[in-house]
């Protein structure tokens, strides 16, 4: 029964959003965002144009020959970063490497390994007694940087997403858009469009809007969702465009600006990865794939414990009913073997009653 | 599902970085806030207090609205607990409202157990909650929580200190719930006699160790008013649906033919700090605590209770795997040797029953020989007699036969001397 507080008289618990609100200022927030996808795509100057600092200082690229066998690295770099108050503990997990080598055979699977080892330990974490300084270093969106120099996705594009998208956020993005023309770009984007779809592949899907939204807003949802997989192109240097100095990339026929919209999407991918979705990727993460994650490992644990037979178990899980089918089975085993010996028992002494007689 | 160990690199300085303009993560708060209005709010407020204290009237006061109740009766055998649920909203917040009324309590003759009910009835909450932590497939975000977050105590106005059966029972709930002792009906105590009833509870639950909730002072933008809260604990209010013509306005008050208590003037009664402290500013607050402290203590204490232990006796954490073998381990140790034990068990009954079974047969056996000795005695002696028998027979016989021979010789001797 619903009841509606009279008019006049202010109760207060609408400050609930506002307490909320401050306590989460002062408790900060914290994101880990992982890139991946061949060398030279551009990952590392798209995450510097994203949050407009310089991530990268004093790396080391490879060059060919020496990533003939290369393997791929997990490298997380962690910042602190604030802005109006509002603290984040960004981590980006690298993955260099990646689709480097000659035999790219299952080079996800560190990368699968990691985003495991990461729900592992917050499983353990969370299971244990004391929960007080629990750390988040799940992944909570996964940025893959699809190579704009073929016709749609790869098999290892296909292989990799397929590998991870029941395991982290993923959003697709074309790499490096600024060698395509407007017309190609649509050509490119329907068309990977089609074969994620294609090979079923459950790429990270914004949340649908509230129906109680205005239509402006309703409108721009859905021009964001047909423009997937987002084209970007990112920039470490300030170029003066239009009187203005912007991010950009010159050329000798003219100037690219990222944050141009009508070049490329980056604007677009910055609102809906920094200023409008990250704290849903951060729920999806928790949610959807953690559980999941969770779910099976008990699962697992459960199967095996069934098999020898017993209830307990090292961490804290519910008991299940199934165990008890065995339990029975075993049971009613046991029962027949004592049954048979007690037959054979009984027919040794009818033996020895019959000698008397 | 055992992740193969990746070499992580971290770069280990983690690091403040500058930016170089307005990135945007600053929405942040904003987009938690928007996604909580969504999901909507609930909190639980349990009202502990003797019968026709005040309990019901303080939540209509507080929370402006008749909420439907009868009075309650002080005939009770026991102290049982009353929760009910209401959707409250205003402007676009919405509110699940729990009320929990403890029906009953300081009624009986006998108190000693008061307390348990409402102990168990937080602690089932708890165990609730932690049961659905615990399922495998869990939806934690949209389960309805229905652990308590506040207990409004009620102390009577007897203006001297509290009763014992207060001390008591928070005792027993300050280290599950978070406390805010009020002081009911306060408008029975003058302003001096309050001040000094203020004093000497507060000194008395002190005294006695009792946690009751402080309002916290750790963030800036509240903790002066917090602060300064903390000090007129506890509040001393007075509750009222009935709306009196004061002036030219129209409160909630009482009506005596003294004067008139306004309910929300601060001069009359704390019930504005109350309402401010627990609805305003810190209901969050109360969420999380009973969330992060009271919950994780259950937790923890039933956990180990169960059976479950965080570090192994080199205080090295255990890890997941070692858990487990070490457990499985144990475990069919335990299996192996009771199978042993029943099997041993078994063993020694058959041995036990093929022993008596040998010596019955034994038993027999004799028994069968006697019975043959004792025939062939009797065989014997049956024989001898015969023979004995058979012996006089053939002696008689040849008696007769001699006397028969005899006989007849002497007939012819007989005869001869008649000759001569």
């Amino acid at each position: 029964m619903l009841y509606e507080l009279m008019e006049k008289q202010y109760v207060g618990f609408a400050t609930l959003p506002n307490q909320v609100h401050r306590k989460s200022v002062k408790k900060g927030f914290d994101f880990t965002l992982m890139v991946a996808g061949e060398s030279g795509m551009g990952k590392s100057t798209l995450v510097n144009s994203l949050f407009l600092t310089d991530l990268y200082k004093d790396r080391k690229l490879l060059n060919a020959e020496e990533r003939i066998n290369q393997t791929v690295e997990i490298i997380k770099h962690t910042v602190d970063i604030e802005e109006k108050g509002v603290k984040l503990k960004l981590t980006i997990v690298d993955t260099p490497g990646f689709g480097d080598a000659v035999n790219n055979n299952e080079c996800w699977k560190p990368i699968t390994d990691y985003i495991d080892q990461q729900f592992e330990q917050y499983f353990r974490d969370e299971s244990g007694l004391n929960r007080k300084n629990i750390q988040d270093n799940r992944v909570h969106c996964c940025l893959y940087f699809i190579p704009p120099f073929g016709h749609g996705l790869r098999p290892v594009d296909v292989e990799f997403m397929k590998a991870l998208h029941e395991k982290v956020n993923i959003i697709p993005l074309i790499a490096k858009a600024d060698c395509l023309t407007p017309n190609e770009i649509k050509k490119l984007k329907d068309r990977i469009r089609e074969e994620i779809d294609k090979f079923g592949i459950k790429v990270y899907q914004f949340p649908e809007c509230d129906s109680d939204e205005d239509e402006e807003f309703k409108q721009l949802d859905k021009e964001l969702k047909e423009c997937t997989p987002f084209a970007v192109i990112g920039s470490n240097t300030v170029v003066e465009a239009r009187g203005q100095r912007v991010r950009g990339r010159l050329y000798p026929w003219g100037i690219v600006e990222v944050e141009n919209q009508s070049h490329c999407d980056f604007v677009k991918l910055r609102n809906m990865l920094i200023r409008s979705h990250m704290h849903d990727l951060k729920d999806v993460t928790c949610d959807v794939h953690y559980e999941n994650y969770r779910a099976q490992c008990i699962q697992e644990m459960t199967s095996k414990l069934a098999q020898d037979n017993r209830i307990e178990s090292p961490i804290p899980i519910l008991p299940l009913s199934t165990p008890d089918v065995d339990t029975e089975k075993l049971i009613k085993m046991k029962d027949e073997e004592l049954k048979r010996m007690q037959e054979m028992l009984n027919k040794i002494q009818q033996q020895m009653h019959d000698k008397d007689q | 599902m055992a992740a193969t160990d990746v070499d992580v690199f971290s770069n280990e300085e983690k690091r403040n970085l500058s930016l170089g303009g307005h990135v945007g993560f600053d929405s942040l708060p904003d987009q938690l806030v928007s996604k909580s209005v969504t999901q909507g709010f609930c909190f639980n407020i349990l009202c502990v207090g003797e019968t026709g204290i005040g309990k019901s009237t303080l939540m209509n006061t507080l929370f402006n609205t008749m909420f439907e109740n009868e009075e309650a009766s002080h005939y009770q055998n026991g102290v049982y607990l009353r929760p009910r649920t209401y959707d409250l909203q205003e402007s676009n917040v919405h509110l699940k409202l729990t009320i929990v009324d403890t029906v009953g309590f300081g009624d009986q003759i006998n108190k000693e157990d008061s307390y348990k009910p409402i102990v168990d009835y937080i602690d089932t909450q708890f165990e609730n909650y932690l049961q659905e932590e615990l399922k495998i497939k869990r939806s934690l975000f949209n389960y309805h929580d229905t652990r308590i977050h506040i207990c409004l105590y009620f102390i009577a106005p007897t203006g001297h200190s509290l009763k014992s059966l207060d001390l008591v029972t928070m005792k027993k709930l300050d280290s599950k719930v978070n406390i805010i002792p009020i002081i009911a009906k306060a408008d029975t105590i003058s302003k001096s006699e309050l001040h000094k009833f203020k004093i000497k509870i507060m000194s008395e639950l002190v005294s006695n160790g009792v946690q009751i909730y402080q309002f916290p002072t750790d963030d800036d933008a509240v903790s002066e008013i917090n602060a300064s809260m903390n000090a007129h604990l506890p509040f001393a209010v007075v509750g009222s649906v009935e709306e009196v013509k004061v002036g030219n306005k129209t409160v909630r008050a009482r009506q005596y033919p003294w004067g008139v208590v306004q309910v929300e003037n601060e001069s009359h009664c704390d019930f504005v700090k109350l309402r401010e402290m627990l609805i305003r500013v810190n209901m969050e607050d109360l969420r999380e605590q009973t969330h992060a402290r009271h919950y994780e203590l259950y937790r923890r204490c039933k956990l180990e209770e169960m059976g479950f232990k965080d570090t192994d006796p080199d205080s090295q954490p255990f890890s997941l795997q070692e858990t487990y073998e070490a457990k499985r381990k144990e475990f069919l140790g335990d299996l192996q040797r009771k199978e042993e034990e029943m099997r041993q068990m078994f063993v020694n009954k058959v041995k036990e029953t093929e022993a008596e079974l040998k010596e019955k047969e034994r038993e027999l056996h004799e028994k069968f020989e006697q019975l043959k000795r004792m025939h062939q005695d009797e065989k014997r002696k049956v024989e001898e007699k015969r023979k004995e028998l058979e012996d006089e027979m053939n002696a008689f016989n040849r008696k007769k036969m001699a006397a028969e021979t005899y006989s007849l010789s002497q007939p012819l001797k007989k005869d001869k001397d008649k000759k001569n």
